[in-house]
């Protein structure tokens, strides 16, 4: 793809995330007139109520989607890179599923929602680590592989976990908090939370912006990528961590949301091409418009709040479909 | 090493000085009350919003005129049971954390002068509530929902809402309810003599509520004997065929009227001895659930029809009558004569 074309193609999507950042600020339950909505933008005096619908609860849950989306959209990215495998999604390696148990342990045992948050994290990177660990211990299989089945038995183990969970819930208030805590939402993230969440999900972009030239060895065969002077398992392991702590910090906060990770990097490989130090920011910027705009639809759509992870999977499961069906065989 | 030691101060700096807040301070109020948030001054509080289904109850009991709507739709016969003047509140979906279907805009819009929910008070809704009260910036009580605080909470709640003589009404009719319930269960101890029952739920009556869960409280309030061990969690257990006939409840209760009426007719159910000797009880579910569904103030009546009905010398007659009086209380409407008659059946 030519330099000026790529330009272009990133300008048109950093105005995507934009537009919709101001679509989200000017949408909602609450109307908000637009010449309200224009004086509160240029700090002049709006009525209180305006002030706290506009930057209590529309400003921070819009960052807060763009956030999550573009940190959900590049670990999936390195995860595909890393296994070589366009269907792989952040969760393959128990990562949700670590989240989820930790979650629902807090809200089981009625603790705060800080510690549900504390619990999801460390759920979350606890499972990836474990996985991890066993996936080193075998060492007389292909190391790729030892890690997908790793992350399958985990999984299984940790769901098994959280039925148990289910089932001693109270089922008239534990029980639904569980429930739409695995459906994923944002309508519980406040300015306080930003943050938290930003540093920690820059902190772990970080080791993938600065390797993003050194991904794509990958996606040779380790002895080949280790006879051009490189260590893959130790790039891998270093790709693993980045993106594990991203999705279980973005987690913590919004539940488990999935097919995000999954679909944008495709979107993103469709427009610009494999090559990971071109992907990553287009994965970024549309798992953040993504992410935006499906909340947005989240909250006005009915006039109740659907949960996000229901939403990213309706309209992320077909368009997948739809992905496999248009793929042509390789001539 | 210099640069790297400030970028890392720098990254660092917000995760340590973030998501620290400040409570507000609260008015006098009982320990079982968490307010969060400033309550506006004002002789009372003319818009109330409440966040679940018991706090509807309760709000409800105790101050229907300011309630903004409901937060679940009501079936069409637990409708009918609601007086005419509330019946028809606008549906507003529920406000509880995680398990919002209520969108924060929407109660921004509606401009509360106070959310209420009652419940368990762990740390978990809490801190629910506080952060609901912090994004909205609308007060937000809290209220431990143990039916055994119910006379506490309703004066309390009566006189902070300017319903004061209504709440002592209701407080004095809830301290009565207790008290009765308290010596039936005292009766059949000293006896030792209570009754057991099984709490048949699900589609198939084969789950349970275990002993000392809060769904089976009001039950256990008066004396009764949960044949259910207990297990470790307020969840619903699984029970097998066999495991029931080894119990041989005296009492077998249900809020399902489909499965009553299966269980009333199938085999399988008429080799327990409550089924056959006439003691598979409906308990009424409207307007809202008797002896649960939702666990909140609603259970009252439900104790008291329990106290009534098993009562020494209680015939259908009385029954009908004990339960009518305190339902018209609480409900501001007289229940239909199918409800008296289906709890009239507890003392057949």
């Amino acid at each position: 793809m030519m330099p000026r074309r790529y330009a272009a193609l990133m300008l048109a999507l950093t105005v995507l995330l934009l537009v919709t950042l101001a679509l989200s600020l000017m949408a909602g339950k609450y109307p908000v007139p637009p010449a309200t909505l224009w004086a509160g933008l240029t700090g002049q005096a709006i009525p209180d109520t305006v002030q706290t619908v506009l930057w209590q609860l529309r400003l921070p849950r819009a960052l807060a989607a763009a956030l999550i989306g573009a940190a959900l959209s590049a670990a999936g990215a390195a995860y595909q890179a890393m296994f070589r495998n366009p269907l792989v999604s952040p969760d393959i390696l128990g990562v949700s599923a670590g989240a989820g148990l930790g979650a629902s342990l807090a809200i089981f045992l009625g603790l705060s929602m800080l510690w549900v948050q504390g619990l999801a994290f460390a759920g979350g990177v606890a499972a990836v680590a474990c996985v991890y660990l066993i996936a080193r211990a075998a060492q007389r299989h292909d190391s790729v592989l030892v890690l997908v089945l790793a992350g399958v038995a985990i999984g299984a183990l940790l769901s098994a976990g959280l039925s148990l969970l289910k089932l001693l819930a109270d089922p008239a208030v534990q029980l639904p908090t569980i429930t739409f805590w695995l459906m994923g939402g944002l309508h519980t993230v406040t300015r306080e939370d930003l943050p938290w969440l930003a540093p920690g999900l820059l902190l772990a972009l970080l080791p993938l912006l600065l390797l993003r030239w050194r991904v794509n060895l990958l996606s040779l065969p380790d002895d080949e990528a280790r006879t051009l002077g490189q260590h893959p398992a130790r790039l891998r392991l270093l790709l693993i961590g980045a993106a594990t702590l991203m999705t279980a910090c973005a987690v913590s906060f919004s539940g488990i949301i999935g097919w995000v990770g999954l679909i944008m990097p495709h979107i993103a490989r469709l427009l610009v091409g494999a090559e990971f130090s071109r992907l990553l920011p287009a994965t970024l910027l549309l798992g953040a418009s993504f992410l935006v705009l499906t909340d947005l639809l989240a909250r006005t759509v009915s006039s109740i709040e659907l949960p996000l992870g229901l939403l990213t999977s309706l309209l992320g499961a077909p368009f997948f479909l739809f992905l496999l069906l248009r793929a042509r065989k390789p001539s | 090493m210099k640069r790297r030691a400030l970028l890392g101060a720098a990254l660092l700096a917000p995760w340590l000085a973030g998501a620290r807040w400040a409570r507000a301070g609260a008015p006098p109020l009982p320990t079982s009350f968490a307010l969060y948030g400033t309550l506006r001054q004002q002789p009372d509080l003319r818009r109330l919003l409440a966040a679940g289904r018991p706090a509807a109850v309760l709000l409800y009991m105790l101050a229907p005129q300011a309630m903004l709507g409901w937060p679940a739709r009501f079936a069409p016969a637990a409708q009918a049971e609601i007086a005419p003047d509330w019946r028809e509140l606008p549906y507003l979906g529920q406000l509880s954390g995680r398990g919002s279907t209520l969108p924060l805009e929407s109660v921004v819009a509606l401009q509360p002068d106070l959310i209420i929910d009652t419940g368990t008070l762990n740390d978990t809704y809490r801190s629910d509530a506080e952060r609901t009260a912090r994004q909205t910036g609308l007060p937000y009580l809290l209220i431990d929902g143990d039916i055994l605080l119910a006379p506490q909470t309703l004066r309390a709640l009566g006189q902070l809402l300017g319903t004061a003589e209504r709440g002592e009404r209701l407080a004095a009719q809830a301290q009565a309810i207790l008290a009765q319930a308290d010596a039936q269960r005292r009766r059949y101890q000293a006896q030792s003599e209570a009754p057991s029952f099984y709490m048949a739920r699900g589609a198939d009556g084969l789950e349970t509520t275990p002993a000392g869960s809060i769904h089976a409280q009001a039950l256990e309030l008066c004396g009764l004997r949960n044949v259910a061990t207990p297990m470790g969690g307020a969840g619903l257990a699984r029970v097998s065929p066999e495991q029931l006939l080894l119990w041989d409840p005296d009492y077998l209760f249900t809020h399902d009227p489909e499965w009553y009426s299966l269980a009333a007719r199938s085999p399988q159910w008429a080799r327990l001895r409550a089924v056959r000797e006439g003691r598979l009880i409906l308990a009424p579910g409207e307007p809202f659930g008797w002896l649960d569904i939702p666990p909140g103030m609603n259970r009252l009546l439900g104790v008291h029809w329990i106290t009534q009905a098993l009562a020494p010398g209680a015939t259908p007659a009385t029954t009908r009558q004990a339960v009518q009086n305190v339902f018209e209380l609480f409900y501001h409407h007289p229940p239909s004569s199918r409800l008296l008659d289906a709890a009239a059946r507890l003392s057949a």
